[in-house]
């Protein structure tokens, strides 16, 4: 079962100790994330933002209560780091780090799907619950908790509507950033499932962009009857050139699949509002609810 | 992605056992006669170039003596392809083909696992195959927990209708091919056509695109990065990746910065939608410094198309004071009196407005304001 989180998750930071790490502590803790412990190899001992740091996971967990991990290490070390994460019963672990090889991805992927372990990632932004807990990089200001479920591949599209949604006098419940890359841990599918349970979830916002087919498939699954609450949709890269990568290694449009216009045509053809703006998405979801 | 051309991918062919006729490298006609002359046997000659469709161009000539050898070298080398001079040639000895087939290895995003592609088509395009005879092709996927075993091979060249001895030889070369694609980090490794021979299989042709993010643990490939982009991009896209940013060239007359791919897409997308024409995309990344957003800024307002400059910077990573400080930067560095139109939010934002608004440049709440003035100040409708 997908494993999210809330006020309670205690939280342990791997690669606490660099720039990035050690800056995304210091606002997760801020924003009243519970983070008990931080991991870096050759530096237990130390403290980074008072919270202690531990040479390993194995080590943390004999001294601290952890649930969950979130983890800033640099790309050549990720996959190592994760599997720790994962062999130590940690979930959901949370890989923010950016340029991951994909061989890497599939391994940890199939790695933690043989413990049932969430894993969101490589190359997102993490996900909060808006008022309570975050375990990501996500700008807080522009979430209030409120009944909107967002899900993205992107990240800062994430905020961009995450704002809108707040603008219009919703708020968020729990929102998932995806990740970028072509192999991660989640699609929308499994978190639309979650969203269909979660009581605190009243509609969502699903976020999507050129590239692959998870829109599409995410459009099926909800035309089949799989998800029966409010959603509105936006889809990034309607003006994007074919078999050029827009940024994302994710976004491409190949060989006739991946289009904007082939996404948002499924997903209206699954009664999904899909905004020309993102504004829109925003507008449509206030309707909606 | 790193494209290697054929003759550096069976190189890594080479060192992981793949049969491959014997072939080099040659730059000039001379050298052609000797290769052919030491072969002794008749030979094709086909151009190296990081760009597909070499054989429709003319690029692939065949010879049977060390003199015709030269010759065609000759012609060849004179030759440009898609704006590309052709510089290097493959002589390869020249095989006697019973049979040829197609037989990939490549990345399924849905399943997130390895998939092997073979088919008895081989020599065409493999995506006019998919498309119009998608039973023709068949698909493995490789569970990356019990790897790729010497059975799945059997089932595979079985399923190709072979048997017998030619089943193993056909089966061994699968296992040695997706070795190779998992050793090389290969995002798409593929041989079209595999030319089945008498007495076994040939790798004629070799394709071998390797992953970028995976170039930490295959060092000597960084140096080709650049060189295997030619022909894919244009001059500015190129001038770009030397600069390390995610550009990609468009034909209008609207700069745009964005960080985060979807966020870039999405301004240019509205952008467009509001009647505007984007000269260009181009991606921070996260966690841009100040540094790398003032050389962002001063490569987009560089560019003579670009009558005005969008940047819209959303903080989670990057922050939004570096950011005011790189667009700072960039246009006293540049002297430029090109409009800008920022829109900043989130980390660092009122700092980073603060940094703005000293030196004389607005901002805008939304992206859908800015892109609305942004169109204003280019002249648009």
């Amino acid at each position: 079962m997908t494993r999210f989180i809330d006020k309670e998750t205690r939280v342990v930071v791997q690669g606490i100790t660099g720039d990035q790490g050690e800056f995304h502590t210091k606002l997760m803790k801020e924003y009243g994330t519970k983070i008990d412990a931080g991991v870096t190899p050759g530096r237990g001992g130390q403290e980074v933002e008072g919270i202690p740091v531990y040479d390993t996971i194995r080590e943390a967990k004999q001294v601290e209560e952890i649930d969950a991990s979130i983890i800033f290490v640099p790309a050549p070390f990720s996959l190592d780091a994760a599997l720790e994460a994962v062999e130590a019963e940690l979930d959901p672990v949370v890989v923010i780090t950016e340029g991951v090889p994909v061989r890497d991805s599939i391994e940890l992927v199939a790695r933690a799907n043989l413990r049932g372990t969430t894993i969101i990632g490589p190359n997102t932004p993490g996900l909060i619950k808006a008022g309570e807990s975050k375990m990501g990089i996500m700008p807080a200001q522009v979430f209030k908790k409120g009944e909107v479920g967002i899900i993205s591949r992107s990240g800062t599209l994430f905020y961009e509507i995450a704002a809108h949604v707040t603008r219009v006098g919703l708020g968020q419940s729990t929102c998932v950033g995806l990740g970028g890359d072509p192999v991660v841990g989640l699609d929308y599918i499994d978190i639309l499932k979650w969203f269909e349970d979660d009581p605190e979830t009243k509609g969502v916002a699903l976020i999507g962009e050129i590239g692959g087919n998870s829109e599409e498939r995410a459009a099926q699954f909800i035309k089949d009857g799989g998800f029966t609450k409010p959603i509105a949709a936006y889809v990034a890269g309607r003006s994007a050139v074919p078999g050029k990568r827009m940024g994302h290694a994710g976004a491409i449009i190949q060989g006739g699949t991946g289009s904007a216009d082939s996404k948002i045509s499924a997903l209206r053809d699954a009664g999904v509002a899909v905004g020309e703006l993102p504004s829109q998405v925003a507008e449509a979801l206030k309707e909606l609810l | 992605m790193l494209k290697l051309l054929e003759y550096e991918a069976k190189e890594y062919f080479k060192k992981y056992g793949i049969p491959t006729p014997a072939g080099k490298m040659v730059t000039t006609p001379e050298a052609a006669r000797e290769y052919t002359a030491e072969l002794g046997k008749p030979v094709v000659i086909k151009v190296q170039l990081p760009v597909g469709g070499r054989g429709k161009a003319g690029g692939v000539k065949f010879a049977d003596t060390p003199n015709e050898a030269a010759e065609a070298a000759q012609q060849l080398l004179g030759m440009t392809i898609k704006d590309l001079k052709v510089e290097k040639l493959y002589v390869e000895e020249k095989v006697d083909i019973v049979n040829e087939i197609y037989l990939g290895v490549t990345v399924d995003r849905n399943s997130k696992k390895h998939v092997i592609l073979a088919s008895s088509e081989g020599g065409m395009d493999i995506e006019e195959v998919a498309a119009e005879t998608p039973e023709r092709i068949i698909r493995h996927l490789v569970d990356p927990i019990d790897g790729l075993r010497s059975y799945h091979c059997y089932y595979i060249a079985t399923r190709l209708g072979y048997s017998g001895r030619k089943m193993r030889q056909f089966g061994a070369f699968i296992a040695k091919l997706f070795e190779l694609a998992v050793g090389m980090d290969a995002e798409l490794t593929e041989i079209n056509p595999l030319a089945e021979v008498e007495d076994g299989f040939l790798a004629a042709d070799a394709r071998l695109n390797v992953d970028n993010n995976s170039l930490f643990r295959h060092r000597e490939l960084e140096e080709k990065l650049l060189d295997s982009y030619q022909g894919e991009f244009s001059g500015r896209e190129m001038e770009a990746k030397e600069k390390d940013l995610t550009y990609v060239e468009l034909d209008g007359d609207i700069g745009i910065i964005g960080n985060g791919a979807g966020l870039t897409m999405a301004t240019l997308d509205t952008v467009m939608l509001l009647g505007g024409k984007a000269a260009n995309f181009l991606d921070l990344g996260g966690g841009a410094t100040s540094e790398r957003i003032s050389k962002a800024v001063k490569f987009v307002l560089s560019d003579e198309r670009t009558k005005a400059l969008f940047v819209n910077v959303l903080g989670g990573i990057t922050r939004c004071d570096h950011t005011a400080q790189g667009i700072v930067a960039a246009r006293k560095e540049l002297g430029s009196e090109k409009p800008i139109v920022v829109r900043l939010m989130g980390t660092k934002e009122e700092e980073g407005m603060a940094i703005l608004k000293e030196n004389g440049i607005d901002t805008l709440d939304t992206m859908e304001e800015g892109a609305k003035m942004v169109v204003m100040l280019a002249g648009g409708s």
